[in-house]
């Protein structure tokens, strides 16, 4: 089980017909896959996704009890093979992960879904990772649902909207035979919100009715000539009118606003609430939405219903599509469907509005008042002021603070068991020199920032050692890659070991074992540690990567050890054993460790049972101020601390409470011979009477030195 | 349109991750809501929950008369923010930065703490920020600010700094809100409400008072006024030879030096200290240092002491089995009366600090004998944990601290003074000539710090920084540029800064001045 408890959000799931669901986005969305009759989700967990994974993983009774198949994909790959249950079956299934991360992952088996077409609805939940907040590279999913003929809903980011584009997308999948991807942005998996709940349903076929009655039709299978005669014309004959009849009849998308105008704004449903802030600001909607300018609200953004565009369009001057990134995807369809039916209507979009970038209201507000300006300026009335900062942004007080305000980039947390290998790398870098090293995706990618400042390149998630598999020719320096243990099961053992020990790769690979898919929120993987009665667990990373073929691998279970971990890794850059170099480097994600042995450790001092709490401290008197300490660590609860000493000019370090004991900085100390500052306290809460005891005893004799060497010494007090 | 847009009191919430700004965000939304307002929040947490930087986002606005629920934003939008809530105070600088800060609204509310940024804490000198910037930011970007701080309010009543600033929010009085309204949000909440409730009720009364605590960015150094009298006539004596010594001006820092250099070993070396300084300011007033408050003196006072008082082997036995350790260590980490401690130190002696602790002449001769080092180095460069709490491991730092009388004697005693007077020579030679760069010689001593691979990393750069004095002597602004190369050096480790500094002052030669 992973460490962290989702009981509370379990209850949600439960609420019935009528009831009031108050909760983020992506725990709607979960809530309403149940209430769609929903057979089975599976995905891969990932920003800003990973709630509805980790409630669902919590969820067994609720589940069992509606007979819903819930598993941890693998990969996203593995997940949208998953679907493949809905091809032949009227099974409802639905898989999610972070976009377009997960869906490059999973393109070959949705590029095959699609081909082969689906008779239960196929669902799959695109966390849109796009924009600030995000963790992979600015793209858009529109790019895969064009490509492989799947549909695109971006539904208007409120919970009752949302959980309306769950059951729309369902019903949507199965009239078209299409899968039907629905993007969420992050806000809007993360939005605080309500809507009223229905009765969950259980499906009305079951998994099992379909494994007990198995179906085959030559004609869903991808094989030249189905692939080609069948799938390709059916997609274009019957699938896509098939939908564009569904998506009109349903009217899934919206209209807002008068219905006649000089002009009128189309946009995707997941920019209507930065849409109508533009328009309040601007003095063109009130507090509830209703706008003077007439909207033409794509929740479903693929396919576009040419009629429906040529009909908002016609009578109007001009009209402003609102699409957020790039490329124009959208603007290019809107142009070519009013040309086909020669509308001559403006089309105003990116000739105004950003390219790239999150499109926030303030960004809107001026994309929407020059396009006003330029094409009916009487509807900007007076002008009232706009909000702006711009008078207190210019002012020389607040320009200055660039030069105050430091950069705070995400980084290692306290106690964290990566910070200590990559302090290792660092000392190994001090006496071998600077290596190429490929990083891979991971809370231990923070080592590219300071204070490491180590890893070339990421390639993707479990790829790290695949991107150095060019530097494999005789040189004076060995590759090295990182890989977390996230990435080794996701596909790493196959794609980045295997393929290092066929190729006879001479690089050295860390793989970095927390535990832990950790970046993700700490979900239990398959060499997790942790007994889980409903998955299979500690299975051995260094078994794995011996059986698929490599001879030198080095496991170290206590990553603190920075001797150890350096004299590995030199081990390793010097070692004359062929093939690939795999050192497992293995401690427990510390945030996860205190989630468990927190409350245990409150209990126990509450029960009067004797605890021992270890942290570590800087002695003020030695520290000297030099901070390579920090240079070697970036520990959260390792700070600075400024004396009032006049004789001294640097701020001291300093460990804060929030310490956890790891001894990542005394190790560091002692291998890197850097100062003798650094102590742990053992501090121990309920000593029994033989700790009592002996402390006095020792206190008394220390205490006698201590005096008898304090009466001895003349100094001024 | 019928009805005209009424603005949802908009609130942003910048935190790192860990510090709890979604639960603060929570407390809010679950509040507005019990009063029957529609409230809507969302954040971008992503990996920035790992320490990063993040922000929270919240919108509040009474729903219609006929129960309609208002459009609410997702994002802030610069200029329009009511209420920015900053759990640190650089991030109340990032607030202003992004312009969410606005003098015709926004009331800002922000904890004075600091907790340092990599890029602050990884320099070898001082890399912090300067807190007085926000400060000054803030007096003109902000309607209104109430700073304080937060963290220490909120520890002090044995909670988080989330509480903290709830109670702030609520004392602040900018929320349509009774306070009961917000102490039930967090009873609802149920994690640490008592704790939570005191924190709250500390920050609201603080609120509402509304004075700022000041911001500094250090200390201003103590300054150690004279004892008329100790306890002991040897240091009465050193007191009157300080008096004679030195001006009243350079006094309390020479004192402070004084009272180091006396405990680091005697009084006795605390004549020898009191001697150098005398003869440097002798030389000051030749100098015509009256006119410029014997900064050269002053300089000496402070940098002759911590040459005096190196850091070796016999001074961290010394400082780690004294009884005022054992208390601050205690205190630290806040450990109660019933509890008992231990301290574990982690040391890594070398051949280096078993030589420069034998006679000198030992200590150099097997210096020498590298097969004899090497073999010796084996047994004694290794980790070592000390329990200091034991007394075994007491005894042994106890006998080693024991050494100190015999210090005078030691190799590594030598080559500290041999480089000491090295660099007391250039000062006093380039002093007649050139006065601030004199003075600046004497602060470059900052360089030399820490132990080992650092220390020697230090004589590196004091010795690079050194090489320029020639080259600067004749510059009447030679002492700003030595500064300027000291600050140069503490910029990075690997002294890239250092080395730029020194192309430009190269540069000088071809160039007349």
């Amino acid at each position: 089980m992973a460490e962290r408890s989702f009981a509370r959000e379990v209850e949600d799931l439960t609420l019935g017909e009528g009831e009031l669901f108050r909760g983020e986005g992506i725990l709607a969305i979960t809530k309403a896959l149940l209430q769609s009759g929903v057979s089975y989700v599976g995905g891969y967990q990932g920003s800003p996704i990973s709630h509805l994974m980790d409630v669902l993983a919590d969820a067994k009774p609720v589940l069992d009890d509606l007979g819903v198949h819930f598993e941890s994909s693998a990969s996203e790959a593995a997940a949208a093979a998953m679907l493949a249950a809905s091809i032949n079956y009227p099974l409802r299934g639905a898989v999610t992960w972070k976009s377009t991360a997960g869906t490059n992952v999973a393109s070959d088996a949705l590029t095959n879904l699609a081909s082969s077409g689906v008779k239960g609805g196929a669902l799959i939940i695109l966390g849109e990772d796009y924009g600030e907040g995000s963790s992979i590279p600015q793209e858009r999913s529109h790019a895969f649902a064009m490509k492989s003929q799947m549909w695109l809903l971006d539904p208007r980011p409120n919970l009752e909207s949302i959980v309306k584009s769950v059951e729309d997308g369902f019903e949507l999948s199965e009239a078209s035979n299409t899968p039907v991807m629905l993007q969420v942005r992050i806000r809007a998996c993360h939005v605080h919100g309500q809507f009223v709940a229905k009765d969950n349903r259980k499906p009305a076929f079951t998994m099992r009715e379909a494994l007990e009655n198995p179906v085959r039709d030559l004609n869903r299978i991808v094989l030249p000539p189905q692939s080609i005669t069948v799938h390709d014309r059916e997609k274009l004959e019957q699938r896509w009118p098939a939908a564009l009849d569904f998506i009109r009849e349903r009217q899934l998308n919206e209209f807002f606003g008068p219905e006649e105008g000089p002009v009128g704004i189309v946009l995707q449903g997941g920019m209507y609430n930065s849409v109508i802030r533009a328009l309040q600001l601007l003095g063109l909607a009130d507090s509830y939405g209703n706008t003077s300018v007439p909207l033409y609200v794509l929740n479903v953004t693929y396919p576009l219903l040419d009629d429906e565009v040529v009909r908002f369009c016609q009578s109007k001057r001009a009209v402003l599509m609102v699409e957020e990134g790039h490329p124009d995807y959208l603007e290019q369809a809107v142009n070519t469907a009013l040309r086909r039916k020669d509308v001559q209507t403006r089309v105003a979009g990116k000739d105004r509005l950003p390219m790239g970038g999150d499109y926030t209201a303030s960004v809107l507000m001026k994309g929407i008042q020059s396009f006003l300006d330029e094409f009916e300026p009487q509807m900007l009335g007076n002008r009232p002021p706009l909000p702006s900062a711009e008078a207190v942004l210019g002012s020389p007080e607040v320009k200055a603070l660039a030069e105050a305000v430091p950069a705070r980039p995400a980084g290692f947390c306290t106690g964290c068991p990566e910070r200590p290998i990559f302090a290792a790398m660092k000392l190994v870098e001090k006496e071998l020199g600077q290596h190429h090293i490929s990083a891979d995706i991971g809370c231990h990618l923070f080592s590219i920032l300071p204070p490491f400042n180590i890893g070339g390149s990421t390639m993707g998630y479990g790829l790290g050692p695949a991107s150095a598999s060019a530097f494999n020719v005789p040189a004076g320096k060995r590759p090295i890659s990182v890989m977390g243990d996230g990435g080794f099961w996701h596909n790493g053992l196959n794609t980045s070991v295997g393929n290092a020990v066929y190729n006879k790769h001479d690089g050295v690979i860390m793989i970095v074992d927390n535990h832990y898919s950790a970046a993700t929120g700490g979900q239990d993987i398959l060499s997790s540690r942790a007994e889980n009665p409903l998955r299979s667990t500690n299975n051995s990373i260094t078994k794995a990567v011996q059986g698929i073929g490599a001879k030198w691998v080095r496991q170290i279970d206590r990553t603190y050890d920075v001797s150890k971990m350096r004299d590995t890794l030199k081990a390793a850059l010097t070692s004359d054993v062929e093939g690939p170099k795999v050192i497992v480097a293995s401690s427990e994600c510390m945030l996860n460790k205190q989630r468990r042995e927190k409350p245990l450790f409150s209990k126990g001092v509450k029960d009067g049972k004797r605890m021992v709490r270890q942290r570590f401290g800087v002695d003020e008197d030695t520290c000297t101020g030099d901070h390579a300490c920090i240079r070697l660590s970036g520990c959260p609860s390792l700070s600075l601390k400024h004396l009032d000493d006049p004789l001294r000019d640097d701020p001291v370090a300093s460990i804060d409470n929030t310490c956890v004991g790891c001894g990542n900085c005394g190790e560091v100390s002692e291998a890197a011979v850097l100062c003798p500052s650094f102590y742990r306290a053992d501090i121990i809460y309920n000593p029994t009477r033989l700790d009592r005891v002996v402390a006095r005893l020792r206190g008394a004799v220390i205490g006698f030195l201590q005096r008898r060497r304090a009466a001895r010494r003349v100094a001024f007090a | 349109m019928t009805v005209p847009f009424e603005k949802p009191i908009a609130i942003a919430i910048l935190a790192m991750g860990g510090q709890g700004g979604g639960v603060l965000a929570d407390w809010i939304v679950s509040m507005a809501e019990a009063q029957g307002w529609a409230a809507q929040s969302t954040s971008v947490p992503g990996v920035a929950q790992r320490t990063g930087a993040t922000i929270y986002y919240v919108e509040l606005l009474r729903p219609s008369a006929d129960g309609k629920m208002p459009v609410l934003s997702l994002m802030p939008t610069p200029g329009d923010v009511d209420i920015v809530l900053a759990a640190e105070f650089m991030e109340a600088g990032r607030s202003m930065m992004r312009g969410l800060v606005t003098p015709d609204r926004t009331t800002l509310i922000a904890s004075t703490h600091r907790s340092y940024a990599v890029g602050e804490k990884e320099v070898p000198g001082d890399g912090t920020s300067d807190p007085q910037m926000v400060a000054d930011a803030s007096g003109i970007a902000a309607r209104r600010s109430i700073v304080f701080d937060m963290q220490r309010l909120a520890e002090k009543n044995g909670s988080v700094i989330s509480s903290a600033m709830f109670g702030a929010l609520a004392g602040a009085g900018v929320l349509p809100f009774a306070r009961a309204a917000f102490e039930d949000a967090i009873r609802a909440g149920g994690k640490g409400v008592e704790a939570s409730l005191r924190a709250f009720s500390a920050a609201f009364e603080r609120a509402e008072q509304g004075a700022a605590d000041p911001v500094q960015r250090k200390p201003d150094p103590i300054e150690l006024a004279l004892p008329a009298t100790s306890a002991h006539p040897k240091l009465d004596a050193l007191l009157v030879r300080l008096r004679a010594a030195v001006p009243p001006s350079v006094q309390p820092i020479a004192f402070a030096g004084l009272k180091k250099v006396v405990d680091w070993q005697d009084p006795r070396y605390g004549e020898e200290y009191l001697d150098r300084l005398a003869a440097l300011h002798k030389l000051d007033i030749e100098a015509g240092g009256a006119n410029r408050d014997y900064a050269f003196t002053g300089a000496g006072a402070k940098y002759v002491a911590n040459a005096l008082t190196y850091d070796d082997v016999v001074r961290v036995a010394d400082l780690k089995t004294r009884a005022t350790r054992f208390e601050r260590v205690r205190n630290e980490i806040g450990a109660k009366a019933e509890q008992v401690v231990y301290t574990t130190e982690y040391m890594h002696p070398r051949m280096e600090e078993v030589t420069g602790t034998l006679p000198a002449g030992m200590g150099r001769w097997l210096t020498a004998n590298k097969p004899l080092y090497d073999g010796l180095d084996r047994f004694v460069s290794k980790g070592r944990h000390v329990k200091t709490g034991t007394l075994f491991w007491f005894a042994g730092l106890y006998v080693v601290s024991a050494l100190k009388p015999m210090r005078r004697g030691m190799l590594r005693h030598e080559m500290e003074m041999a480089h000491a007077a090295r660099w007391l020579d250039t000062a006093t030679a380039v002093l007649p000539t050139n006065y601030d760069l004199a003075t600046a010689v004497l602060g470059a001593r900052r360089l030399i710090k820490g132990y080992s691979d650092t220390h020697s990393r230090g004589l590196t750069k004091f010795d690079k920084v050194m090489s320029a004095v020639p080259l600067l002597s004749m510059r009447d602004d030679g002492g700003q540029w030595l500064g300027r190369l000291v600050q140069a050096a503490l910029a990075d480790e690997a002294g890239t800064t250092l080395d730029a500094a020194l192309q430009t002052i190269h540069s000088f030669d071809s160039a007349p001045a």
